[in-house]
This record gives structure tokens, sequence and C-alpha cells, in this order.
């Protein structure tokens, strides 16, 4: 692998992070809202 | 060449690969209906959980468009609409995206049965099975009524939408399915008629190749015809007042009349297609307009504004 495909498999691997990151954080919100609103 | 491509495949899969996979075009259509049919539907829904119901419904169309796309990678290779997708140019794997889809799927049920009901989450449920397997796998292959098969797999958003807040099925939801599953064979055959659509070449049997023009032709005027009783049933029965009423009789009628045109004609070589165009655009027009008519008129119901 040269340097440069392994600057690309970071990039790649770090976005993919941050999107599943924010996918997570928005299930936690949309549960939390959702447990709320069904106990009220 | 060579080296690229593997190189390419060693790569981990961008984030935008997997959006890709959930064909984000189609989903605002199915966003867009079945926000109507959650907004028509008599009775309240808490924001939170109307938010929720319209999440797991774009989710799981999202799920089963990337299962169709994990079945098809090697017919999607071979047509030049299509080559250009994920799986056939190696930015992702086959497995990668039937998983994708599978998780997709498998969440947007459980929320939806958890948060909102679990009748909307069994119709979800079934809609991504009656798309990925019925449809797909079974008897997009095997027949030319795959697009009249292909429609009822469009149809049930608004349904589900309607089902999240009434808890059951009643003739109107049902009536909404009925309208997009007439709607769905006119709009894709027209399409098909003035685009290209190198579906022989990989052996999926779509009516123009099958029964020829003359048949598809015809039978796309049947379809319109068809529609406009169908489009008309919500306000016969009374499940809505006289703006949707009027509303779909002349949307209905204008799509019949323009389909009269596409029925009659025999393309010549180098025709310019511009009926089944004209058509192909209306028919867009004509299910949003009928949707978006659908929830004004009960919106002005819900206000008291209207008997």
């Amino acid at each position: 692998m040269t340097p440069e495909e392994q600057t690309e498999v970071r990039r790649r691997q770090k976005s993919r992070n941050w999107a599943l990151g924010g996918v997570l954080l928005f299930m936690v919100v949309l549960f939390y809202a959702i447990t709320i609103v069904r106990m009220g | 060449m060579t080296t690229a491509t593997t190189s390419t495949v060693s790569l981990p899969a961008d984030w935008r690969d997997f959006f890709a996979l959930t064909k984000p075009r189609v989903m605002t259509l199915v966003i867009f209906t079945g926000l109507c049919g959650l907004l028509a539907a008599p009775g309240t829904i808490h924001p939170v959980i109307a938010f929720t119901a319209i999440l797991c419904i774009a989710v799981g169309a999202g799920g089963a468009a990337a299962l169709n796309m994990w079945w098809e990678a090697d017919l999607d290779a071979g047509m030049k609409r299509t080559a250009k997708r994920p799986i056939p140019t190696g930015r992702l794997s086959a497995v990668d995206a039937r998983d994708f889809g599978l998780i997709l799927s498998g969440m947007s049920v459980m929320v939806m049965g958890l948060g909102v009901g679990w009748l909307a989450a069994g119709i979800l449920a079934f809609s991504i099975f009656y798309y990925a397997v019925i449809y797909t796998i079974w008897l997009k292959p095997r027949t030319p009524q795959n697009i009249v098969i292909g429609g009822g797999a469009g149809a049930f958003p608004p349904l589900i939408g309607w089902v999240a807040v009434t808890g059951d099925i009643t003739a109107m939801p049902v009536l909404l399915f009925a309208i997009i599953f007439m709607w769905t064979p006119p709009h894709f055959w027209a399409l098909a008629l003035f685009v290209q659509i190198d579906y022989a070449k990989v052996g999926i049997p779509m009516m123009p190749v099958v029964k020829g023009e003359k048949s598809t032709r015809w039978q796309i005027l049947l379809y319109a015809a068809l529609l406009v009783p169908v489009a008309a049933a919500p306000w016969l029965i009374g499940g809505t007042g006289a703006i949707y009423g009027i509303a779909a009789l002349a949307l209905s009628f204008a799509f019949l009349v323009l389909s009269v045109p596409v029925a009659l004609r025999v393309a010549e070589p180098g025709d310019a297609m511009k009926p089944e165009k004209r058509l192909f655009k209306f028919s867009i027009l004509y299910l949003f307009a009928l949707f978006a008519m659908l929830v004004v008129d009960a919106a002005l119901r819900n206000q008291g504004l209207l008997a």
C-alpha cells in the first residue's frame, strides 16, 4: 500500500466513523424522545 | 486499469456509497406519499411519533432498495443507466450491501413496532419482503407484468402512514394503495417507450420488449382509464370532501387525455416521442398534486372550513 492509498484509507475510515457516530447520536435522541412521548 | 480496480476494491467503502444504495431519489416520493397518508388520516398523532413513522417508512424503503441492488448487481453492471452503482463499480462489496439492507430493514420494522404500532410495523415488514423477495427476486425476471407487481411495492407508503395514525386498516388507506398501484404502469411504461432501457440485454422481460410497443401503448390507456374511478373513489365513498374529489377527477381526466395520443401512435425511427415524454412528466406532477390535494382537503375539513 502506497502512502497515498494509506491516506485515502484513513480519510474514508474517518468519514465513515463520523457518519456512524452521527447516526448513533441521532438514535439516542430519537429513542429518548419516543420514550418521553409514550410515557406521557 | 486492472491494478486500479483491485486497489479500489481493497479500500474501505465511502459512506456515500452506502447512502447511494438506498436510492435517495425514489425515497423522496416514498416520504412524500407516506407523509400525505399520515396527514390525511383522521385522528391525532404526536409530532415525534409521526416523525418516527415517516423515518421508519423511509429507512425501510432504503433497506429494500439496498437488497434490490445486492440481488441485481450483475444485471446493473450490464445496463448503462445502472452500471455506475456502488456494487457494479466495485466501490462496495455485495455482502456489505446485503448486510446493510438487512440491518436497515430490521431496524426500521423494530422501531416502527416499538415506537408507533405493530400493525404499521407488520405492513412495513411485508412491504419490504414484497419488494425485495416477491418482486425483485421472484417475479421481476419472470413476467412482463413485473411493473404492475412492482407498483404494489411503491403503493405501500401512504397505507403505512395512514395506519400509523389510526391503528386499523379501512377502505381509505386501501384506496390510496390502489391509486399508486394503478398509476405505476402507465407512468413507467411511458418512460420505457422513450428511454432505450436495455433491460432486454440482461434478460428482464419488460412489457415493450415482450409484448411489443403497440400492446404496451394500449395498456397505458387501459390503466389511465381505470385510474379515473379509483382516484375518485375516496370522494365517492365519502372519505374526502369535494375539493379532493374535483381535483382527482380533473387530474385523472387530464392523465387520460394525455394517454390517448400515446395509445394511438406508432413511433417512427428517430421519433422525438413528445406525447410519451409529456405523459411521463405529467404522471409525476399528477401523483404529487393528487396527494397534496388529499391533505389540503383533510386539513380544511379538520379546521371546520368545509362540511
